[in-house]
Parts: C-alpha cells; structure tokens; sequence
C-alpha cells in the first residue's frame, strides 16, 4: 500500500460515480439533440395533454382538501387505539395517577375531535 | 468498410457497426405504443399484446397511456368524422420519432363503412402513415407483421446527410393541421401534403 487511503474516499468515488450515471444520459441526450435530431415544440404539442380533446381553462386548478382532513382525524381514532387496548388489559393494576395520566391524554384526543366538529369538518360538502 | 473484413471480424467475435445501426437498432427494439383503440380492431391490437401473441417479444409491449411517452400510434379501428381531429390532435402531441400504422380496412379506407356519412376514409388523409394493414379484423399475426415492416423501415432509416429520416430536419413538419368540423365535412377534407386521391382511370 503507497500513500493512506481517506477511510471515506469510496463515499466520494461512489457519489461521483451515482452523479456521472445520472448526468452522463442526460448530457448525451442533450447533445443529441442539439446536433442531429433537433427538438420540433410547437402550439399542439406543447398544450396540455387531454385525450385528444383541447382542455378548457386553465390545468392548475385548487382541489378541496376535504379528504386530507379526514385522514388527519382519523389519526385521532388511530393513535387512540393504540393506547387504549393496552390501557384496557392493564386497567385493575393501574394506579390512580396512571389511570388521571391516561384520561388527561383522551381528553387531548377527544378535544381535537370536538373541535373539527365545531368546525364543520365531518360533514361532507 | 468492406464487406468481406467485416465478416471475417464477425466470425471472430468482433462486431463492427456504425453509429446510425446500433442508434436504430435501439429504437427500432423499443418501440412503445400509444394506448389508443378506436373500434373492433382494438381487441385485436389488445389481444396481439397479451401472452399468447406476445408483442413484447419485440420491444413493443409497454402500451402508453399518454402521447408524450409513445413512439408509435397504432390507429386501431373506424375513424369518425367526430373523432379525426382527436387522432390527428394525439398524434401532434407525441415526440418525434414518431410513427403510425394503420390498422384495418377502416382505418386505411373507411372499411365497411366507407360509405357512411360520418366515417374518414383512411386516416392517411391527415398524417403521414407508415404501414397499412388490410383485414377487418387483421389477425394479432398481421400486426406483428406490420410491426416487423415498421421495424425494417426504422432499421433503414438514415441518420445523417440529404436523405436523413424526417424527424432529424429541423424543416419538416412534426405537426400537421388538425381539421375542424365544417357544415357537412371535415375542413379541410385532407392534408394534400400527405395524400392526395388516386387517379382513376376508367
Ligand atoms: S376493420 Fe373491421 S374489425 Fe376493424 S374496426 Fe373496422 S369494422 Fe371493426
């Protein structure tokens, strides 16, 4: 062995290997085209992509998030579960302190559930 | 490079090819399909795709649902006067190198609806065909056979200098005008630059 070897110089080979694999393609393609097969972009092919028919308006619309609410409160009901079933089993051996620790904790859950009510969130629009 | 070098090389395990050969070669075994049926046909394009037929035995079973990801349209059944636009419209949409085969009597001339008010009498009036298949249906062996002509055609195609393939100059055309519907027709009825009617002569 001639000179010392960076414990971590296979880290530097291997990311420049990772980049040169990813790159290099994109080079080449680059270069492909820019010399033998040149890019056509053009008002057709360019529009927004819709099964043959023009698209009315505009692609970049809002969606509701309404289902993205839901998944959070069920969240509430997962997270619960969890504790519960061994709050459950364990329940007769618990000490009163453990039992107020536990309750305080489903109260937090419920009142997040009591507030997306509130709110509105559970019905559906 | 001669000939005889050449296959002398071979015979020892050494290939010689140009770029343009190996570049076709490529393309010409990975030619992807636009997902894209239009009548009866269809099943029959769907069927040379599944296993017994197996058109993935040449490169060409990842049918793509989008233009922008296909190389290859196969026009698979009755175009309707309501519907070439669409065809021609998906066709403009997908990057050059692009091809198109024509799939059965109706999509290459009506078919038995080719006297029918709303039916196109051949696609080939609004884009640039590269290989027809008669039959109503064709057999999945038939598309395979116009899959292969297709491949011989790319195989073929030259790379550079005057009589390079159409997509490598920046002139020709990628897209080609889409028709509109007129009162009783489509407007216009063809491209006269890819077709124009037989002359017959009676
Ligand atoms: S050629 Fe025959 S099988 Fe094919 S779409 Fe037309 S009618 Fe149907």
């Amino acid at each position: 062995m001639g000179a010392e070897k960076h414990p971590y110089l296979f880290l530097l080979v291997f990311f420049v290997m990772a980049l040169g694999f990813a790159v290099g393609p994109l080079i080449l393609a680059a270069l492909w085209a820019k010399f033998v097969s040149p890019q056509k972009p053009g008002n057709v092919k360019n529009s927004t992509y819709e099964c043959g028919l023009e698209s009315k308006g505009d692609a970049w619309v809002a969606f509701k998030s309404e289902y993205y609410l839901y998944a959070i409160l069920f969240l509430v009901f997962d997270v619960e579960t969890i504790f519960l079933l061994p709050f459950a089993v364990a329940f007769t051996g618990l000490s009163v302190g453990a039992i107020l620790a536990m309750l305080i904790f489903v109260l937090l859950l419920v009142e997040g559930l009591a507030w997306a009510w509130v709110k509105g969130v559970l019905t559906w629009k | 490079m001669d000939e005889g070098l050449k296959s002398e090389l071979t015979k020892q395990g050494i290939y010689v090819v140009k770029l343009e050969q190996l570049y076709n070669w490529g393309r010409s075994n990975s030619v992807w399909p636009l997902g894209f049926g239009l009548a009866c046909c269809a099943i029959e394009m769907i069927a040379a795709s599944m296993a017994r037929f197996d058109l993935s035995r040449f490169g060409a079973e990842v049918f793509r649902p989008s233009p922008r990801q296909a190389d290859l349209m196969i026009v698979a059944g009755t175009v309707t006067k309501k519907m070439a636009p669409q065809v021609v419209r998906l066709y403009n949409q997908m990057p050059e190198p692009k091809y198109v085969i024509a799939m059965g009597a109706c999509a290459i001339s009506g078919g038995p609806f080719k006297q029918g008010y709303n039916v196109l009498k051949g696609i080939d009036r609004y884009i640039p065909v590269d290989v027809h298949i008669p039959g109503c249906p064709p057999r999945p062996e038939a598309l395979i056979h116009a899959f292969m002509t297709l491949q011989r055609k790319i195989d073929a195609q030259k790379v550079f200098g005057p009589d390079r393939a159409h997509h490598f100059d920046a002139d020709k055309p990628s897209e080609f005008p889409i028709p509109l519907y007129g009162e009783h027709d489509l407007v216009p009825a063809k491209n006269p630059n890819v077709w124009e009617p037989a002359v017959v002569v009676r």
